[in-house]
């Protein structure tokens, strides 16, 4: 069986495992909008201030979300030893990655697409204009975080404290995707928006660099 | 034991002399004055730790490729070592940025590397205190390991392109830079000395880990016997074995 076709089985088994519930959804929304709220708590910024800070808290609430929600990516599948029935399938272990990335990349797109106009209200930013530029940043920079976060899911997921070790793991490997992410958004919502090639390229080139690294490394990461 | 006096004796010798030329013989600096010659120990730790991190990777290169423990072995010894240099180099920065920058810490491209340098190191550490299994931990960290390593210049660029503060690289660094020779001098012995220390450091800890990990087999190993021979003798003489 190919690669592909299987991590779009992997994938259909996620999403119908995750849309029986919606758990993980529901919970990531909800504590993504905890953060955006609490925010603004904090800092009280004016209107200036939140088209300048506002894409900052943005990414950080994604990024929070994001460590949290892909803990269960791989911690879910050990409770019953249903990795070790992965683990014999004959598919390449890539293709059990690539499943748990795309259908991980679909949760936190989801999450995101609740999300932004929540922030886009709230703080007073419109988006009108810059919405398709705006998913290609999105996109990009949710790419990242949702490779590097399933592989980190993987490696957590044997350790004792595990949920509190991913985001330990995760959150300062994904510090230049934060800078270039924020970057990138904050020029989107300047007076007169552009898309910033610098930072836009940067992010293709992590989501690159780090999916070669898992597509390389991920015998290793998920042998028995 | 005669090699590691004489070892010892002789890397004694080298740090007092790296320290005495730092203080004395290197010439003052123009505008920082006394305050520049924190940066004979500043760079040399620097170059010390980026040296470890490196070590590192290609330790964890080189466990996934041959799945020899003594290249784990050899992988925790290098992060340990790198992540002293590294709080060393983390310490003396804002002491000398304060007088000479006015500020303690600033968000420059090389602070804020090492500093996520350093936070990616100590997780590494941490992640291997939290995996039980020894063949697991070797393989999952050496995967983090590279990870790690591979967000350096990423973390770089970004932050490089973000805003920096720093000089531009003084040594190497083209048109109107570089050291006067008396300080390129000192520094070298600098960084020897440091070398000096921490790679009997580095070799020191690669043998502990060895060994503890020879030590954890061999209690394995008695651990079965035991286990074996209380399923086939009464439970007393399996007591009076263990």
């Amino acid at each position: 069986m190919s690669t592909a076709r299987a991590a779009a089985i992997l994938l259909t088994k996620e999403l119908r495992l995750e849309f029986r519930t919606r758990e993980l959804l529901n919970t990531t929304i909800i504590f993504a909008m905890v953060v955006v709220v609490l925010f603004s708590f904090a800092f009280n910024p004016t209107p200036e201030e939140s088209r300048r800070y506002g894409p900052g808290l943005l990414w950080i609430a994604f990024l929070f979300a994001g460590s949290l929600m892909l803990h269960p990516s791989f911690a879910r599948e050990q409770s019953n030893q249903t990795l070790d029935a992965l683990r014999m399938a004959p598919v390449s272990t890539f293709a059990i990655l690539l499943g748990k990335m795309l259908a991980n990349f679909i949760f936190l797109s989801l999450a995101e697409v609740v999300l932004v106009p929540v922030f886009a209200v709230l703080y007073n930013v419109s988006l009108a204009g810059v919405i398709g530029r705006l998913i290609l940043v999105l996109v990009l920079g949710t790419l990242g975080l949702v490779i590097t976060g399933t592989v980190f899911s993987a490696v957590s997921a044997h350790a004792r404290m595990r949920e509190l070790l991913l985001p330990l793991l995760l959150l300062p490997i994904l510090a230049p995707l934060l800078i270039a992410a924020v970057e990138a958004t904050v020029s989107l919502l300047a007076d007169e928006p552009v898309l910033d090639r610098t930072w836009t390229t940067f992010l293709a080139g992590f989501d690159i660099v780090f999916l070669s690294a898992s597509w390389l490394l991920c015998d290793f990461l998920l042998e028995e | 034991m005669k090699t590691r006096i004489a070892g010892t004796v002789v890397v004694a010798a080298l740090v007092i002399f790296a320290g005495y030329a730092a203080l004395y013989i290197a010439p003052d600096e123009r505008t920082m004055h006394e305050i520049q010659r924190i940066f004979y120990f500043h760079v040399p730790s620097w170059i010390t730790s980026f040296t470890a991190f490196t070590v590192v990777c290609l330790a964890n290169v080189a466990y996934l490729l041959t799945r020899q423990q003594r290249w784990d072995s050899l992988g925790v010894a290098a992060a340990e070592v790198g992540v002293i240099g590294c709080t060393i180099g983390l310490l003396t920065g804002p002491l000398w940025a304060r007088p000479v920058w006015g500020v303690w810490w600033t968000w420059d491209a090389r602070l804020t590397t090492t500093f996520i340098l350093w936070l990616l190191y100590v997780s590494y550490l941490l992640l291997r205190g939290l995996l039980e299994d020894p063949e697991r931990r070797a393989t999952l960290s050496a995967v983090f390991g590279i990870f790690a390593y591979l967000d350096v210049p990423l973390v770089y660029v970004s932050n490089r392109l973000w805003r920096t503060q720093h000089p531009q690289p003084v040594i190497l660094g083209g048109q109107g830079s570089g050291l006067n020779p008396t300080m390129a001098r000192v520094l070298l012995l600098c960084v020897v000395a440091v070398f000096g220390i921490m790679i009997p450091l580095l070799l020191d800890r690669y043998r502990l880990e060895c060994l503890r990990h020879e030590l954890d087999e061999l209690r394995l190993a008695v651990e079965a016997r035991s286990t074996n021979s209380d399923s086939a003798l009464s439970p007393a003489t399996g007591k009076d074995r263990s």
